[in-house]
């Protein structure tokens, strides 16, 4: 099947400061892709140029495979939804949603229908005489939403429509999201700067830093294989330990050296044959790290550290140590006896291990 | 027994007392200052009821002996202006028909520019929204001559829509700043949501900014109406005769009598040039000072 969006070697100027650069994103029919990144990385650009609202300064962007890099937002056939809802304040709620259908010059009777079926979809039907000021945060996102569903668009647009809603409430929206997602097999672009709305939306992750690419991916291969530095640091809470490390290669594997605060140094043994340089820096997520003997497998191998604090979460205690310089957090399970001060087996599943270069922040395995 | 409690209750009824009279005090105070500006407009109406005898035996703040509004009629109908002795009433229409368009004109092109300016961000935007507000500040002295040159060559010098022209013009740094500042609180996802639904440049105004914009169009309703109602400087640069506003013709009228000086006749015809400026300020009051406040206005 052809994409639904193409984009090929986008650029984005203000003037001599590139916004974006090589943008290269190309995605299927029913896919949910996410772009996130920290403020100020672009993301909402892209969304924008994606939508008209901005034009492009270089390359091309297709729709449905029409080229539309040139097209005018309303002839895109997308619909989007913003932050800050963007309702039309003087409008009813049923006037906000059959706006569009109204400016492109649709009958009465189908904007009524298609009302009727949103209002329905969405639950707001004893909302739509009310005025957008007399609405709550959640219910003028379904309307928001309502306003995008009704035009039934070839690609979706969401621009962080969650961000304005408390922490309660953006769960449950989330899960509406992608309840919608499934039922109507939409195909989503989304921007947010919450890596867990993004992990937890998304068949397809684009992350982005100062305007480039870093990594584009199912969220299982960001997760588990970040690309880079940024990535590994971004994505994940709490985030993926990253500790200096020494890397020489012992003939039948690879062997890692770290540095402990006491001066000795903790040795652990990745059996993977990797031809590392000397200077790396190890990635290992916190849910890698368990207590001694509650993780097994070919790669785990335990170490004592000292514990430097314990971190109850309910579900998880995290307990954090120091290695290479660095605070590094383990996972573990609520009942552990740990406690700050004493020594702990901590247990390294090393075939997770992710390897960073240390000068340019590049993968190396 | 009793006297253990009084050092209690004593400090606060103390101080209850001091806020009593120092809230008197207060009104006092204001009523005096109101007094003292409305003097004049008890001067004007009392002097305008008076008959000229009255005038010339009795005080100036005395009320009227005998009410008569033989002035008034005078003032609006009879006074002479010069040679014609018309009254006020040709100049008064004069004055709504300069006024009525102008204000209509110069808010409805200011509501235009304060939407384009601050929702369609194009590359100069700043420069020309700074260049027009520096037109609010060019004192009108100045443009005297290049205005009756460019009414000349026009062809509208000395006419009505030639005034309205002017006002028009003049009206518009100050009517663009108005809408500017008011649209540029209402957040720009609102057009862009508004373009992905379609709508041009026009319909987003029409639809989406000017049925919010009701606070903001009183200030400038009010605002325009005063400016161009009580000018004098443009009335009586750009007009000749028939086509001289309100103001200029009171000016005559006070300065082109005869014989005896008819101060109630004079007091009659400031009132009648002054009251629709009052009337729109005591109808629309109340959102002009809404409106003016109405900055931090939110969808």
């Amino acid at each position: 099947m052809a994409p639904i969006l193409d984009i090929n070697k986008l650029y984005k100027n203000y003037g001599p400061v590139e916004i974006l650069k090589d943008i290269n994103i190309s995605i299927e029919p029913g896919d949910f892709l996410v772009l996130v990144g920290p403020s100020g990385c672009g993301k909402s650009t892209l969304l924008n140029c994606i939508a008209g609202l901005e034009e492009i300064t270089g390359g091309t962007l297709s729709i449905g495979g029409n080229d539309m890099t040139h097209v005018s937002p309303k002839d895109r056939d997308i619909a989007m939804v913003f932050q800050s809802y963007a309702l039309y304040p003087t409008m009813s709620v049923a006037k906000n949603i059959t706006f569009g259908m109204k400016v492109r010059g649709v009958d009465q009777a189908t904007q009524d229908a298609k009302l009727k079926d949103v209002a329905s979809l969405l639950q707001i039907e004893p909302l739509l005489n009310r005025r957008p000021s007399q609405l709550s945060g959640g219910q003028r996102q379904r309307v928001a939403m309502g306003r995008a569903l009704v035009r039934d668009p070839k690609l979706f647009l969401f621009d962080e429509p969650l961000s304005n809603l408390d922490a309660k409430l953006r769960v449950e929206m989330r899960t509406e999201i992608k309840k919608l997602h499934q039922t109507l097999d939409a195909s989503i672009v989304y921007v947010t700067h919450d890596q867990i709305e993004a992990m937890t939306l998304a068949t397809k992750i684009v992350v982005l830093k100062g305007g480039i690419v870093q990594q584009i991916g199912t969220p299982a291969e960001i997760y588990n294989n970040p690309a880079n530095l940024f990535v590994a640091d971004f994505m994940g809470s709490p985030a993926m330990n990253l500790i200096p490390a020494q890397a020489s290669n012992n003939g039948s594997g690879t062997q890692i050296s770290i540095a402990r605060e006491t001066g000795e140094t903790l040795v652990l043994n990745d059996a993977r044959d990797l031809s590392l340089p000397q200077d790396v820096i190890l990635g290992l997520r916190p849910e890698d790290i368990a207590e001694a003997g509650f993780r097994a497998g070919a790669g785990v191998q335990e170490a004592a550290c000292m514990v430097d604090m314990v971190e109850p979460a309910g579900a998880d205690t995290y307990v954090v140590s120091e290695l290479g310089g660095k605070q590094v957090t383990a996972r573990l399970h609520a009942e552990t006896s740990a406690q700050a001060g004493q020594m702990l087996n901590l247990a390294f599943d090393m075939s997770k291990v992710s390897y960073f270069a240390k000068e340019t922040g590049e993968r190396l395995n | 027994m009793t006297d253990l409690s009084m050092p209690q209750t004593q400090p606060r009824t103390q101080s209850a007392t001091g806020k009593i009279a120092l809230r008197w005090l207060l009104y006092v105070l204001l009523g005096l200052f109101a007094l003292y500006y409305l003097m004049p407009l008890f001067v004007m109406l009392t002097t305008s009821l008076k008959s000229l005898e009255e005038i010339r035996t009795g005080s100036l703040i005395s009320l009227p002996r005998e009410v008569s509004f033989d002035a008034w009629k005078t003032a609006w109908s009879g006074a002479c202006t010069g040679i014609q002795c018309e009254g006020l009433r040709p100049y008064f229409w004069n004055s709504v028909l300069i006024a009525v368009p102008a204000v209509f004109l110069s808010t409805l092109l200011g509501a235009l520019n304060g939407y384009v300016v601050a929702q369609w961000r194009f590359k100069g935007a700043n420069i020309i929204f700074s260049l027009m507000l520096f037109g609010c500040f060019i004192p009108f002295q100045v443009v005297l001559l290049p205005m009756a040159r460019l009414l000349g060559m026009m062809g509208i010098a000395g006419t009505i829509p030639g005034l309205i022209f002017v006002h028009v013009i003049y009206g518009l740094g100050f009517t663009t700043l108005f809408f500017r500042n008011y649209y540029v609180t209402i957040p720009s996802e609102l057009t862009k949501a508004a373009r992905v639904d379609g709508a041009g440049f026009m319909r987003i105004f029409w639809s989406i900014f000017l049925p919010l914009s009701l606070p903001i169009i009183v200030v400038t309703v009010i605002w325009q109406f005063t400016q161009i109602w009580n000018d004098f400087l443009f009335g009586v640069s750009f007009s000749q005769a028939g086509t001289q506003p309100v103001t200029v013709a009171l000016n005559n009228i006070v300065n082109s009598t005869t014989g005896v000086k008819e101060y109630n006749v004079d007091m009659a015809a400031a009132i009648i040039a002054g009251l629709p400026t009052l009337l729109v300020y005591v109808v629309a009051g109340k959102y002009f000072i809404r409106g003016l406040t109405a900055g931090s206005v939110k969808g």
